[in-house]
């Protein structure tokens, strides 16, 4: 071979590169940044979102959720549903068929027994698992051949798809694991930091806290995929940092959670290297009203309970004209910026339990007065706040420490001076917020005061659990040492009967259409909560990187294997 | 301590047919001490900004436009005639909030040193005066010292926010419980110096002789023994400021200070540090504030010091 034909063969690999494209680990690295450094590749170890969002490029579920909250086979055949036979009909049973010849990344078959042990694993009473609740109500698995599963539940399950699917629930290898169940789980450090998996990537190195490197699963089920050979997941910093590292300097690919203030937001999208990615799931920042009177001069045991209504917010014309005066746009604004959009509903996704409630999205200061003045709130004193037999608008409004909450709180104290309302702020550091330790008066469960603030959601895509927190025997108090996520107080027989026609209703769609009906109870028809804000996940990926998708119903990294460099 | 006492300065000063009182004196040492001078400068600057300023700059630190596009076009200004400091994240003015913050930061310092130094001068001349007393308040004071104070100031806040706030109103009652909570728990380094110098001080000739021709006790501590610690009371006093407003921005931090809507400088650097990146000067005029303050307490107990210790004076 001349110098001639080595030239003329170099050139042709250069033209032929890209039709060696859709080869695995063609496109060579890809450096992911979780600023939360990744301690454990074992999700039922890690309540941590970043370890479960990191063990899914090893690990995989039988169904996983994808960028629209719609469950789609992963390890699993297909879906199993009630028509196809798969959810029996008294929806006590689910059966799983996985795919055939699926292999794990060290060659040996994947069988209906891995995904029976993943189930003892979790559940093992010694063990401690971060994800039980996604196992919760299951009676038994049972493998009646190498590829079938089949899942009783102790009580009908109108949505039967909790266990074994989405990032939090992956399928263990047995072989592997089997020496680490119960109480050894945490101290298989080898197991729980290089998994063997069915994913796009099997681990190489793993530094506890701080990098992960891993590269192409030989054994991936798709030939041609990932397109990536090699990955490197590296933690540290904050999130400014890391929007920094893939948006200005162009050193990562990928960034995950990347809230920063939308100033900032502004200034890294000018470094032209990237771009942000935002997904909006069911976090929502709301104020919720209380609807018992938190009175400091009641007696302790007594503050906050139904035993005494609230003397203002009980009027509904109340709660309605704080609602109306709210500009949410311009807190999106402030706060959020492409990180949120402005939302009346509580469960604002996925589209077919979202109800079409757009009425609070302009503000309406001049109705809200009206309304109060209607309602017979006057100022009858002239001090500018609004009075009704002897009892002021004036309200206490509590949140967490946290910057955005803050500039919330000053914009609608503004917002609700205008309209007559007296408002007082007060902070709390949130670990004592959300701390539930029941001793504390400032945690949100014992809401000594008139309206707070702050966000919630819930997991997956079933909402049901989520309105059942409205329930009346869900109700915080001392009786139950203030455990209960009816927060508000909230009491209403009508609600109750439509939350129980939930439970015992069948397919999404008809499920969908009741959870928008007790999503309006909550919001438009009581304002018993105000939402504020829907509240995305929101990361930075590089211009380079192609066949990204952002989703907020399963991990974002839930599409690696697709995931190639922009040529 | 065998050179001159407070007494024969006094004498020394009457030899010299000069017409002062041991006060002029100390002022007279003070003016010698050059950045004492300047820091009490910087200080009266300081709190008259303070004092007087909110009369002359009107606008309500808490004043966010209403109208929403005129909002978001007032926000994150720097500074400018309409805004010498420029405007925060919401378009409230920085100048009113540095001015409103600082009458708060400055009012819990002071506050807050007044009733450390009472409890601390109290307990270290009955530690030093009355031996029987001693042991059991020395003890006290060890215990204190030995407590985490974070933590300590953290349950105080925690269990009686609510029943003072009750009684005295959100403001009032934060104020009041954060300056004794701050006051209760630095009280000691006072008490232990002051006992020292008082053990020195009752064996001298002329608490001695006072103690002969039948002084009560009571008079003799407030004649003779309070007197001659007051240097270090003092120098400990202006160091009690410094730490008190040190101490504010760290309740604010953890929210367990003033409600939100109350500027303090502590809040202000907090709530600045967000945007540090963005806006720098946001975290800089409090932190120049507080670190000017600070500094000018300290150079000012220095000079105090010196100025009141009658072995130095005149070097």
């Amino acid at each position: 071979m001349n110098f001639r034909t080595a030239l003329l063969g170099a050139a042709a690999a250069f033209v032929l590169a890209p039709a060696a494209h859709a080869e695995r680990g063609a496109d060579g690295e890809v450096k992911v940044f979780y600023y939360q450094a990744v301690s454990t590749l074992n999700a039922y170890l890690s309540s941590g979102t970043k370890d479960v969002e990191a063990g899914s490029l090893v690990l995989e579920p039988l169904a996983g959720f994808d960028q629209d909250g719609q469950l789609f086979p992963r390890l699993a055949a297909d879906i199993p549903t009630v028509e196809n036979g798969g959810v029996s009909a008294d929806l006590t049973t689910i059966t799983w068929k996985l795919k055939e010849g699926l292999v794990w990344s060290d060659g040996s078959p994947v069988t209906s027994a891995d995904v029976k042990f993943t189930w003892e694993y979790c559940t093992h009473p010694e063990g401690g698992c971060a994800q039980g609740a996604k196992y919760e109500g299951v009676k038994s698995v049972d493998t009646p051949d190498d590829l079938t599963v089949v899942v009783t539940f102790e009580n009908p399950k109108p949505y039967p798809y909790q266990p074994f699917t989405g990032g939090t629930a992956p399928i263990l290898q047995k072989a592997q694991f089997e020496a680490c169940i119960g109480a050894a789980a945490a101290s298989c450090t080898e197991q729980n930091s290089k998994p063997i998996g069915t994913g796009p990537f099997i681990v190489t190195d793993f530094k506890v806290n701080d990098v992960v490197t891993l590269e192409a699963n030989p054994n991936y089920r798709d030939p041609a995929k990932p397109a990536f050979g090699k990955v490197t997941l590296k933690g540290g910093g904050d999130a400014l940092a890391a929007a920094s590292a893939v948006m200005e300097t162009g050193e990562f690919d990928y960034a995950w959670n990347t809230q920063i203030n939308p100033e900032q937001q502004a200034q890294m999208e000018a470094g032209g290297k990237g771009t942000f990615v935002n997904a909006f799931g069911t976090l929502v920042e709301r104020i919720e009203i209380n609807m018992t009177n938190p009175d400091p001069a009641l007696p302790e045991g007594e503050r906050s309970t139904i035993k005494h209504p609230h003397p203002i917010l009980t009027d509904a014309n109340v709660r309605k004209a704080l609602s109306m005066a709210i500009d949410r746009q311009t807190l999106v604004d402030v706060g959020y910026g492409g990180a949120g959009r402005p939302t009346c509903n509580l469960v604002p996704a996925p589209a077919f339990q979202a109800s079409d409630n757009t009425e609070c999205l302009t503000q309406d200061i001049e109705g809200a007065k009206a309304l109060l003045e209607g309602a017979g709130w006057t100022d009858s004193d002239g001090d500018g706040i609004r009075d009704k037999d002897g009892k002021k608008l004036a309200l206490l409004y509590q949140t967490t420490v946290n910057p955005v909450r803050q500039d919330f709180q000053a914009l609608i104290k503004g917002w609700w001076n205008a309209i007559g309302v007296e408002v007082e702020l007060k902070a709390t550091d949130p670990s004592v917020f959300f701390g539930g330790d029941a001793a504390s008066p400032d945690t949100f469960q014992k809401f000594y005061a008139d309206v707070q603030m702050f966000a919630n959601n819930f997991d997956g895509t079933d909402a049901e659990p989520y309105m059942a927190q409205y329930l009346c025997d869900k109700i915080p108090g001392p009786d139950n040492q203030w455990q209960g996520e009816n927060i508000n107080r909230f009491c209403d027989p009508a609600y109750e009967a439509l939350k129980a026609t939930l439970s015992t209703t069948s397919g999404i769609e008809a499920r969908g259409e009741i959870v928008k009906k007790l999503n309006d109870m909550i919001t438009k028809d009581t304002n018993i909560s105000i939402p504020l804000v829907d509240r995305g996940r929101f990361s930075a990926k590089s211009n380079t990187l192609d066949g990204f998708v952002m989703n907020s119903w399963d991990t974002e990294l839930w599409n690696a294997q697709d995931w190639s460099r922009v040529k | 301590m065998t050179e001159r006492g407070p007494e024969t300065v006094t004498a020394s000063v009457a030899r010299a047919e000069r017409v002062r009182g041991p006060w002029a004196d100390v002022w007279a040492q003070f003016r010698k001490h050059k950045g004492a001078m300047m820091a009490l400068g910087v200080l009266g600057t300081l709190a008259l900004v303070c004092l007087v300023g909110p009369l002359v700059w009107r606008i309500d630190p808490n004043f966010i436009e209403s109208d929403t596009v005129k909002m978001f076009k007032m926000r994150n200004q720097g500074p400018s005639f309409a805004h010498p400091l420029g405007t925060d994240q919401l378009g409230r003015d920085m100048l009113a909030r540095m001015m409103f913050g600082g009458r708060i930061s400055l009012a819990v310092g002071t506050v807050a040193m007044l009733v450390a130094i009472f409890i601390g001068t109290a307990v270290g001349v009955i530690a030093g005066y009355f031996r029987r007393m001693d042991g059991l308040l020395m003890r006290l004071t060890d215990l204190f010292l030995a407590l985490p104070l974070l933590p300590l100031l953290l349950v105080m806040m925690f269990l009686f926010r609510d029943s003072i706030s009750g009684a005295l109103g959100p403001r009032l009652g934060t104020f009041l419980l954060i300056v004794l909570a701050i006051g209760l728990t630095s009280w000691m380094q006072a008490a232990r110096v002051v006992r020292g110098e008082v053990l020195a001080l009752k064996e001298r000739e002329f608490v001695l002789a006072a103690r002969s021709i039948g002084t009560p006790s009571r008079r003799i501590i407030t004649r003779h023994i309070l007197p001659n610690v007051l240097s270090p009371v003092l120098v400990a006093a202006t160091l009690g400021i410094a730490a008190a407003i040190i101490t504010e921005s760290v309740l604010s931090f953890l929210g367990l200070g003033f409600p939100p809507d109350f500027p303090t400088w502590g809040r202000l650097l907090y709530d600045g540090i967000a945007e540090i990146r963005t806006y720098p000067e946001r975290v800089m005029w409090p932190g120049i504030a507080i670190s000017l303050t600070v500094l000018s307490v300290n150079y000012i107990g220095d000079g105090l010091r010196d100025a009141l210790d009658p072995r130095i004076r005149g070097r």
